[in-house]
């Protein structure tokens, strides 16, 4: 119980310096009153709806990749898994960069870009891993991922090389991540989206246990193992591919916040799912934070930042391991 | 002799595009109470067998009821209640307490919240104290040695409170003293426990000082099924493992032993 208000007190911190700070110096007092809707206008504008819309979609866009990854890793029974293994951040890529190439404008024409990209290489990765007929093979769907990605991330560089410089750098910018255009509108859609999958990954909890002891000993203790890989793989993929089409590609939330929180709760997954989305918000809230802050007013690619973050926590992670 | 857990009747099973049959006309049925082996060769088809009565794949022909309904037809978690399995290998891919490990075989009883209760609770630590694991409780699993692991495991199996005990070549990696202790733990537990149980091993002498009857596999047939006196001769084992032996007795049991090429007294 204490572990949990511990990650609950963690979340709000981290949620409340994400609030304070930012390129606009606001006093804690008047951000403070502009969140009631009390104070000047511009100050309610700045808070209400550039600073809280962006700390709440990088919390929910955080504790989804944590908790994608952490499933992720049970599901092909590798510590080193992470959301984006399975190939879509290529295809996510792939379609974010045509679409700013070819002028695609709007607020909403590189996240569906990215959406469509990231899906297609879904499909496309699955395809490939249901080799043998109806055997989703793990090893496979490793395999099949890597050389997906590949094979978009080649795409890319061609079109990037092709393109002027400005949008090379705007989409630059983009594959590594980002919360500049978050809005009411984003956080609305992503948490609509993200509900359904989320329950399904929870109520998948004991199967993720089971799968972890590998696919024989799974079927004798009671799951149905290709069911289970299916409906696991297909709702880890398609809460990614959502979140990588709003803030781009986010590396090492996925992978070492579930590692993380194996260490100090066990991997029981009942409990870790819930850890991890409480820490992974916490984390990318406040990576976000320090994007934001560092070199202001220009802002560092928030995937930049948790990888800086994230690297050293995972050598560590490693370490601890060994021993 | 109690109900019948485990039946098959002309029992045949073609992997999709093999020439030949993996398992060709097998019958034998398994009471709560008794204990069986299957043996033979590698690839004579002993797991297929178990993947069959295992509902894990269907008979091209034949019929295989377990628990009196067709093998096939269950659920993986309704049969996960009839019937433990311990398998030969398994790493699972993140750290692991022995009770944790043990709680899983309460998974397929659990409801829908997932909430274990005093029922589970009770069922897992009677598993712990009945194979002697108890005192491992709270060890990772990773620092146990092969024996105590398949220890562990076989008490996840009756945790999982089943009719049925399956150990398919689970001591195959094991010393003498471990492998000892797993097939006596096995062999006490469908004895008190009143468990069907079914042992899938190459070890012909272990099985025959075991289990009250052997099937011995030989291409997919079963060459002779009945009591280990009856079924292991020296021309079924010889004909069966293409390899010279003699047969003697050992504790009122046949026991195998392999001949060496051209040594005097061996006619090998």
């Amino acid at each position: 119980m204490s572990r949990w208000l511990a990650l609950g007190g963690l979340s709000a911190v981290a949620i409340a310096v994400g609030i304070l700070v930012g390129p606009a110096p606001v006093p804690p007092r008047d951000v403070w009153e502009a969140l009631g809707g009390g104070g000047d206008a511009a100050t309610v504008a700045i808070v209400r709806e550039l600073r809280l819309p962006r700390v709440v979609l990088a919390f929910l866009i955080g504790g989804c990749l944590a908790v994608t990854g952490a499933a992720l890793q049970a599901l092909v029974r590798n510590p080193l898994a992470d959301p984006y293994l399975l190939g879509l951040s290529g295809g996510a890529g792939l379609g974010a960069v045509a679409a700013i190439a070819l002028g695609l404008g709007g607020a909403w024409g590189v996240p569906v870009a990215a959406l469509v990209g990231a899906l297609l290489a879904i499909l496309l990765v699955y395809r490939v891993a249901l080799v043998a007929g109806s055997v989703l093979d793990t090893r496979v769907l490793i395999l099949g991922g890597v050389v997906v990605g590949a094979f978009a991330a080649s795409i890319m560089g061609a079109i990037m090389a092709l393109s002027p410089a400005p949008e090379v750098r705007n989409a630059l910018m983009w594959l590594l991540g980002s919360f500049e255009r978050a809005s009411w509108r984003s956080v609305t859609v992503f948490a609509a989206y993200a509900v359904v999958p989320l329950a399904v990954l929870y109520a998948r909890a004991r199967d993720l246990d089971l799968l972890s002891l590998g696919d024989e000993p799974a079927h004798h203790l009671g799951t149905n193992v290709e069911r289970a890989k299916r409906v696991l793989y297909v709702t880890a993929s398609l809460l990614t591919a959502v979140a990588v089409s709003l803030a781009g590609i986010i590396g090492f939330v996925g992978l070492v916040i579930p590692h993380a929180v194996r260490l100090v709760l066990g991997h029981l997954h009942r409990v870790l799912l819930p850890a991890a989305f409480l820490l992974g918000g916490t984390l990318l809230v406040a990576a976000d934070a320090l994007a934001r802050t560092v070199f202001e007013p220009v802002e560092l690619p928030v995937g930049v930042v948790t990888a800086l973050i994230g690297v050293p926590v995972f050598i560590l992670l490693v370490r601890r391991w060994a021993t | 002799m109690g109900d019948l857990i485990f039946e098959a009747h002309a029992l045949r099973y073609r992997y999709p595009g093999a020439a030949q049959e993996a398992v060709c006309d097998v019958s034998l049925d398994v009471p709560a109470g008794e204990l069986l082996g299957i043996v033979g060769p590698n690839g004579s088809g002993k797991t297929t067998l178990l993947r069959l009565l295992l509902g894990v794949v269907r008979p091209s022909s034949g019929v295989t009821l377990t628990g009196g309904r067709s093998a096939h037809t269950w659920t993986p978690r309704a049969l996960a209640r009839e019937v433990g399995v311990v398998v030969q290998r398994e790493e699972p891919a993140f750290p692991l307490r022995v009770r944790q490990s043990v709680e899983f075989g309460r998974y397929a009883h659990l409801g829908a919240l997932g909430v274990p209760g005093p029922r589970d609770r009770e069922a897992v630590e009677r598993a712990l104290e009945r194979c002697d694991v108890a005192r491992l409780a709270d060890r990772w699993v990773g620092t146990l040695s092969g024996g105590e692991w398949q220890r562990v495991r076989v008490a996840r199996a009756l945790a999982q409170e089943p009719r049925a005990l399956v150990l398919d070549e689970a001591t195959a990696s094991l010393d003498i003293r471990h492998e000892m202790e797993v097939f006596e733990l096995a062999a006490e537990l469908v004895r008190l426990e009143g468990l069907a149980g079914v042992l899938v091993t190459h070890r012909v002498n272990l099985a025959a000082r075991f289990v009250d009857r052997i099937v011995i596999m030989d291409r997919g047939i079963a060459r002779a099924t009945g009591r280990p006196s009856d079924v292991l001769t020296r021309e079924v084992v010889q004909g069966v493992f293409q390899w010279p032996v003699a047969v003697q007795e050992w504790d009122g049991v046949p026991q195998v032993i392999p001949l060496r090429r051209g040594r005097p007294g061996e006619d090998a």
